[in-house]
């Protein structure tokens, strides 16, 4: 059990994919001026994670060295289409506003990265435990930075008015420079923190 | 069906106005990891610009051709991913064939290309902006060029930053996103000027 502890630590904080590898920020980034498109977008990550990492790890016997990259890019954009077909159904406002940022869940690199790294050398049920914690860890930081960003940009949380009336909106919030900063800052402050913690070792 | 722009205007507002990678957050993995030194910002650059305009020419054609008509509108993701990775192939070897200078020099640059998510990305915006062929062609383009742009002037930007007193936990990534949030703000200047959606 601890292996499975271990692994969702290091995923979620020692090696977080987006302030540690800095990867696959590019889709997302797009949709965090909004608390209820970054969740569905990080959620969505996540299903296709460990999904992924789960059937590579299952068939990774099967799969010839050489065509590998492929295949996997393959697996990906089979749950890709069926996370895309499942918002049209079921979402299809939120389907719209996310555009094509869906379908480019399957050039994330940290689900790559993952299979690759992670579920062609281990057991499938583990595989599919790294490719969750990733997601998750993918989806805390990206929650955090939508969190500000719509906070200030359009003074609500999840759609819902929070900020009192007469609140002046940061129009800067909801535009694509904040997105670099928020996120750039909030590397700053993480890697202070693991620079303190080092320090007082 | 397609909508009434000027292709020249749809260049422009792609290289300036909505840069791929600055307004639309686009092939970033490569962009941060590459843009330390000039000559391979030039070399990716030249390499995104050529196939993500022989790509998105091809995927039009075959969006048009065979997924409206036959109704397999939801493989396109698959279509477009394999026609993106087997044109990077084929380019990979015939640059090879023609001018292994040229194939030495672009190194790992070309099988990376397959997964800047800036080509799928153009790809699924003229599939959902119903851009007609040439204006699908002038915006790869434009995109293209316009990360190019980028990329090349990010890699300037930071050779001045490498001397700067950084403080030490915003070296590397941090300062480097902060740098590409004053570009995007300064690319974002020109909208007003142009506004394609």
């Amino acid at each position: 059990m601890n292996k499975y502890k271990g692994i969702f630590r290091e995923n979620l904080w020692d090696n977080n994919p987006v302030f540690v590898q800095i990867l696959g920020i590019c889709s997302t980034l797009a949709v965090t001026n909004s608390l209820t498109n970054t969740f569905i977008m990080t959620v969505s990550v996540v299903f296709v994670a460990g999904l992924t990492n789960f059937t590579v790890s299952s068939i990774k016997h099967l799969i010839p060295g050489k065509v590998r990259m492929i295949i996997q890019t393959l697996i990906i954009s089979f749950f890709v289409i069926i996370v895309d077909l499942l918002l049209r159904a079921y979402l299809p406002a939120i389907s719209k506003s996310l555009g094509p940022y869906v379908g480019l869940i399957i050039t994330n690199c940290i689900i790559m990265g993952r299979a690759e790294a992670f579920a062609q050398s281990n057991k499938p049920l583990i595989s599919l435990w790294d490719g969750i914690t990733t997601g998750i860890g993918y989806m805390w930081v990206l929650m955090a930075i939508a969190f500000i960003r719509e906070l200030f940009g359009f003074g609500s949380l999840f759609g819902i008015q929070i900020m009192p009336e007469g609140f002046q909106t940061w129009t800067i919030m909801i535009m694509a420079p904040s997105a670099f900063f928020i996120l750039g800052v909030v590397i700053w402050i993480i890697n202070n923190i693991k620079l303190s913690k080092e320090s007082s070792k | 069906m397609a909508p009434d722009i000027n292709p020249l205007v749809l260049l422009f507002a792609s290289i300036f106005t909505s840069n791929i990678l600055l307004a639309n957050f686009l092939g970033m993995c490569s962009f941060i990891s590459i843009s330390k030194d000039m000559d391979s910002a030039n070399g990716l650059g030249m390499s995104v610009t050529a196939v993500l305009t022989i790509t998105t020419a091809i995927n039009w054609v075959v969006y048009r051709f065979i997924l409206i008509p036959f109704d397999l509108l939801y493989l396109r993701f698959i279509v477009f991913i394999i026609i993106i990775a087997a044109t990077v192939q084929v380019l990979e070897m015939v640059i090879d064939r023609f001018s292994p200078a040229l194939y030495m020099a672009l190194g790992i640059f070309l099988p990376l290309i397959t997964v800047n998510c800036a080509i799928l990305g153009v790809a699924l915006f003229m599939e959902i902006r119903g851009y007609s062929f040439i204006q699908s062609l002038v915006f790869a383009l434009g995109s293209g060029l316009g990360w190019w742009l980028a990329i090349v002037s990010l890699a300037a930007i930071q050779k001045k930053v490498l001397k700067a007193p950084v403080p030490e936990g915003l070296k590397g990534a941090g300062i480097t996103l902060i740098t590409i949030g004053f570009m995007a703000m300064a690319f974002i200047g020109f909208s007003g000027m142009l506004i394609v959606q």
